[in-house]
């Protein structure tokens, strides 16, 4: 699947593309397809997002899984300190960034 | 500590209002972000893998603890409770939002301090000694000519559009603590027959090239230093090239011209640009030098001695406080390296007791080192005890300076969007294999440094042991290098062969550790025993 991944613009928080909106979380990411690229485009220019880009992922039972560690990691958060992730309460959720 | 004048505030007043107007306007979708980009980078801000990161000037390293509780503030405020001391003797702070950015910008213009040149193609913040004015082995201080040049450079319009980014180390010691060959420019202040001066080093640096600076001049007069470095940039600005990113350093340009044209070309630069007038008036240069005279030390703590009683306290003197050149008082060591923390990191806390000591106990003085440490740089000896308590209850009292665990690691994979692997986890995981405090002073002086890519802001080539974090069909992978050093022993790592995974290379540093415990002899370094046996014995202790 292709997700399209970004940060907004004035908060700098991560976010994905739902397939209408946009989440910080990576669990609602939704296969963007063949428009990826278009919509990433029409996002940006209404500052929905910014500096967006389309990524490869899999899916999997519990969602889409980024193919690359750098995406996973932007996903989660950063693995040397999981209280500041989105899951601080799952000490295991670093274990799905590697 | 300098002082800005009425001048230095007022251009970082408005440099706060113009940044703050961009910001509206970016975030009005009246400029791009292709426009905003390099506006945002010119005041410090990335946008890194989690949010925006906020990179602070510390110029030359030196702080004092007003502004030491500013950045414990700017952490609290509008971070998450901590920010990261870099190799370049800065902060960054990992968590910013754009639409606070200007607010953050403007306190910190409250107590002196901003984010300009910590990015783009300019004359960076001018790095320094930590020990600036406290060391014994100094011939002037260096922070005075540090400052001189970052005025000069500041918005200097010839140099604001480089080729690339240029850093310049000023130190005033044969001993070198500010990597000063592998900038751009070194500058090691010197005396000739009682004539102040400087030997001037040009192309050095790190990253994908790494090149130690070759000797330009061998004694240029302080008179005539401004002049000289001008004429530096100058041959630079003109033949340097814009054409390729990766040639596009000073160094590449020595390299290709050779440092005996370049040489040349400066001389003949600097003779028509000494005309101009550039270097200071005594005047002006004794009013900046006046504002780092020496604190009001006490005569009568000549005779202090510590009181060693405590063994845990006796460690930490001998590891983390350095002699300083007057009686009575010594330079303290604060690491920011505790055994699986993450190097450079401190809580707003952390740099709140630090701010605190330096109050109470340091004249009011605070250094960042390039190597993510905190230096306090004049405590008397009779309160050390007090400081290192203090130091304790707040987890900073960690006994390691110099040792394997005294780790230098960039930000890596877990925050830098250029990067191809994570140097904390594997610090944590060098740290945590080599945490017995005896087996670590038992190795003695052994400088570990990783880089998450080849931008080597982690100084790996110059690591007695360097690690690389390289990117291997999307997994992580680490090569090793031996023999790299920063300091006067100046030397670059080689690497050791094929790379490995994260656990692969801590056993791999370990049976390099073992290898050198097995041959060295007496009084020799880790570094010292590899320069004399070479890179084979460790080569066939690690892949067998
Ligand atoms: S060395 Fe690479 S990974 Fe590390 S901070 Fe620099 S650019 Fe980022």
């Amino acid at each position: 699947m292709r997700l399209i991944t970004g940060n907004d613009l004035a908060t700098g928080d991560v976010v994905w593309w739902t397939g209408t909106d946009w989440s910080r979380h990576v669990e609602q990411a939704a296969d963007a397809g063949e428009r990826a690229e278009a919509i990433a485009r029409e996002e940006e220019a209404a500052r929905r997002v910014n500096v967006p880009y389309v990524i490869a992922a899999t899916a999997t039972a519990d969602g889409p899984r980024p193919a690359h560690i750098k995406d996973r990691i932007r996903a989660l958060g950063p693995t040397v300190r999981p209280d500041l992730t989105l899951k601080p309460a799952d000490p295991a959720a670093g274990s799905w960034v590697i | 500590m300098y002082r800005y004048d009425e001048y230095d505030q007022s251009i970082v007043d408005a440099r706060v209002d113009e940044f703050r107007d961009q910001v509206r306007r970016r975030l009005a979708g009246e400029i791009t972000e292709d426009q905003f980009k390099p506006l945002r980078l010119m005041n410090g801000l990335y946008l890194q893998l989690h949010a925006y990161m906020l990179r602070v000037a510390v110029p030359y390293g030196t702080l004092d603890s007003r502004q030491m509780r500013m950045l414990a503030h700017v952490a609290r405020t509008y971070d998450r409770g901590y920010g990261h001391f870099t190799t370049r003797q800065n902060i960054q702070y990992n968590w910013i939002r754009l639409d606070q950015a200007p607010d953050i910008l403007a306190e910190l213009a409250t107590v002196e301090m901003h984010a300009i040149q910590t990015s783009g193609n300019c004359i960076r913040n001018i790095s320094s000694d930590q020990y600036a004015g406290a060391a014994a082995d100094e011939v002037a201080d260096p922070r005075p000519w540090a400052e001189l040049i970052r005025q000069w450079s500041t918005f200097h319009p010839e140099f604001t559009y480089l080729p690339r980014k240029f850093k310049i180390a000023v130190i005033a010691a044969e001993e070198d603590r500010a990597a000063m060959r592998l900038h751009d420019i070194g500058i090691r202040l010197t005396r000739r027959d009682g004539v102040l001066g400087a030997t001037v080093f040009v192309g050095g640096g790190m990253g994908r090239t790494p090149m130690i600076a070759h000797e330009i001049r061998d004694f240029v007069t302080a008179d005539d230093l401004m002049s000289y470095l001008e004429a530096c940039l100058r041959v630079y600005n003109r033949y340097g090239r814009r054409d390729n990113i990766y040639k596009a350093r000073i160094k590449i340009l020595l390299h290709e011209i050779g440092p005996d044209e370049y040489r040349r070309q400066v001389e003949e630069e600097f003779a028509k640009v000494k005309a101009l007038g550039i270097d200071p008036p005594a005047a002006e240069l004794a009013r900046i030098t006046a504002m780092f005279a020496p604190p009001a030390f006490d005569p009568a703590a000549a005779g202090d001695v510590a009181d060693r009683s405590d063994p845990d306290f006796a460690v930490w003197l001998d590891q983390n406080v350095r002699a300083h050149r007057q009686p009575g008082y010594a330079i303290v060591n604060i690491s920011l390296k505790p055994v699986g923390g993450i190097p450079g990191d401190a809580s707003a806390d952390q740099i709140d007791v630090m701010a605190d000591l330096a109050q109470r106990y340091g004249f009011d003085e605070l250094r960042v080192t390039h190597a993510q440490n905190i230096v306090l740089p004049h405590v008397r000896i009779a309160d050390l005890k007090a400081v290192w308590s203090a130091l304790v209850d707040a987890g900073l009292a960690e006994a390691n300076l110099d040792l394997i665990s005294d780790i230098i690691a960039c930000p890596g994979l877990d925050y830098c969007s250029l990067a191809n692997a994570r140097s904390i986890p594997l610090a944590q995981k060098i740290g945590e294999r080599f945490a017995d405090p005896a087996r670590q002073r038992d190795l003695g002086e052994l400088k570990l440094k990783i880089s998450g890519c080849i931008n080597a802001c982690g100084h790996h080539h110059a690591g007695h042991i360097g690690i690389l974090g390289v990117d291997r069909k999307g997994t992580e992978n680490f090569q090793l290098l031996l023999g790299g050093s920063g300091a006067e022993d100046v030397s670059l790592g080689r690497i050791t062969g094929p790379g490995f995974d994260e656990d692969g290379v801590v056993d791999a540093i370990e049976r390099v550790t073992d290898k050198y415990l097995e041959v060295r002899e007496t009084g020799e370094r880790f570094v010292d025993t590899y320069r004399r046996v070479g890179m084979t014995p460790f080569k066939e202790a690690i892949y067998g």
